[in-house]
């Protein structure tokens, strides 16, 4: 029988393999995926409170964070666009303008 | 039974997706991985019962969402191997594995959980697409036109910020040509 837990733990699962992408990518592209997965791995635990406490608050939430994401895409590849224009790398390192 | 295969299943194939796109060198690689992914997240939604939900993250995450990246793929150079971050695999590790035991102690911990009560319950006989639609265009109203606006606002800026000098190719020109653009 799967409950509520199996789903969290997945949840905080996928979580940490995405926190682990931020941490090691130094390419902004892959970033930027690593942040989709985080927002993917929360939605998967709104969606399964929503249906174990018979509540649909959390699939409200669950959309809200879809329209989050994909508003987040256009503005930053947008400007990631714009920043490989002008620097021609989309590593982080290149960002750094402050020498410390 | 059948959730339980169902639910093992989907949860291998999304950590072996997600594992490939945080590990894969190949930005391509890791944008289908990536894109598989989402694909059988959605398949959690359908086990459920959120179906609205479900139909939503395949139209929306693998529709627009991957085809918006494949497109910006397009101006990026692709298929050269991604440059790592050089901290040691040993503190990211660390690090990571301490939150996702921090994480699961806190989902897992039954302190909060036994006071919850439904908000919005579920009713019966009314079918999930149409009681998502009940609850947003009468609790949610104001937040849903607020993130109609988001998108908007998203769509413009990022139409206005990825046309900028379009007519411009990157990839004819030579290094020094486009290290002068930077100095400029």
């Amino acid at each position: 029988m799967i409950t509520l837990s199996h789903y969290l733990v997945l949840s905080a699962i996928l979580f940490c393999i995405g926190l682990v992408g931020i941490l090691r990518r130094k390419n902004l592209l892959m970033l930027f995926f690593a942040t989709e997965m985080l927002l993917n791995a929360v939605n998967i635990g709104f969606a399964a409170i929503s249906k174990y406490y018979m509540d649909l608050t959390g699939q409200l939430f669950a959309f809200f964070i879809i329209a989050i994401a994909a508003s987040e895409v256009a503005v930053g590849l947008g400007l990631l666009i714009i920043w490989y224009k002008r620097v021609g790398s989309i590593d982080l390192d290149t960002m750094q303008s402050m020498h410390g | 039974m059948i959730e339980a295969i169902a639910f093992y299943t989907f949860a291998t194939l999304t950590i072996a997706m997600f594992t490939i796109t945080v590990m894969s060198k190949n930005a391509l690689y890791a944008m289908s991985a990536l894109a598989a992914g989402m694909i059988f997240i959605s398949g959690f939604f359908f086990l459920l019962d959120a179906d609205f939900l479900g139909v939503v993250q395949i139209i929306v995450y693998t529709g627009a969402v991957m085809a918006l990246y494949a497109f910006g793929m397009m101006f990026f150079d692709s298929t050269k191997d991604v440059k790592e971050n050089n901290t040691s695999n040993k503190v990211v590790f660390l690090l990571s594995g301490m939150s996702a035991l921090l994480l699961v102690v806190i989902f897992v911990a039954p302190i909060i959980s036994d006071k919850v009560q439904a908000l919005y319950p579920m009713k019966e006989g009314i079918g999930n697409a149409e009681a998502v639609g009940i609850v947003l265009f009468t609790k949610y109203l104001v937040p849903f036109e607020v993130a109609a606006v988001m998108l908007l606002v998203a769509m413009i800026s990022g139409i206005i910020m990825a046309s900028k000098r379009m007519d411009e190719s990157l990839t004819l020109k030579d290094d020094d040509e486009i290290q002068e653009k930077a100095v400029q």
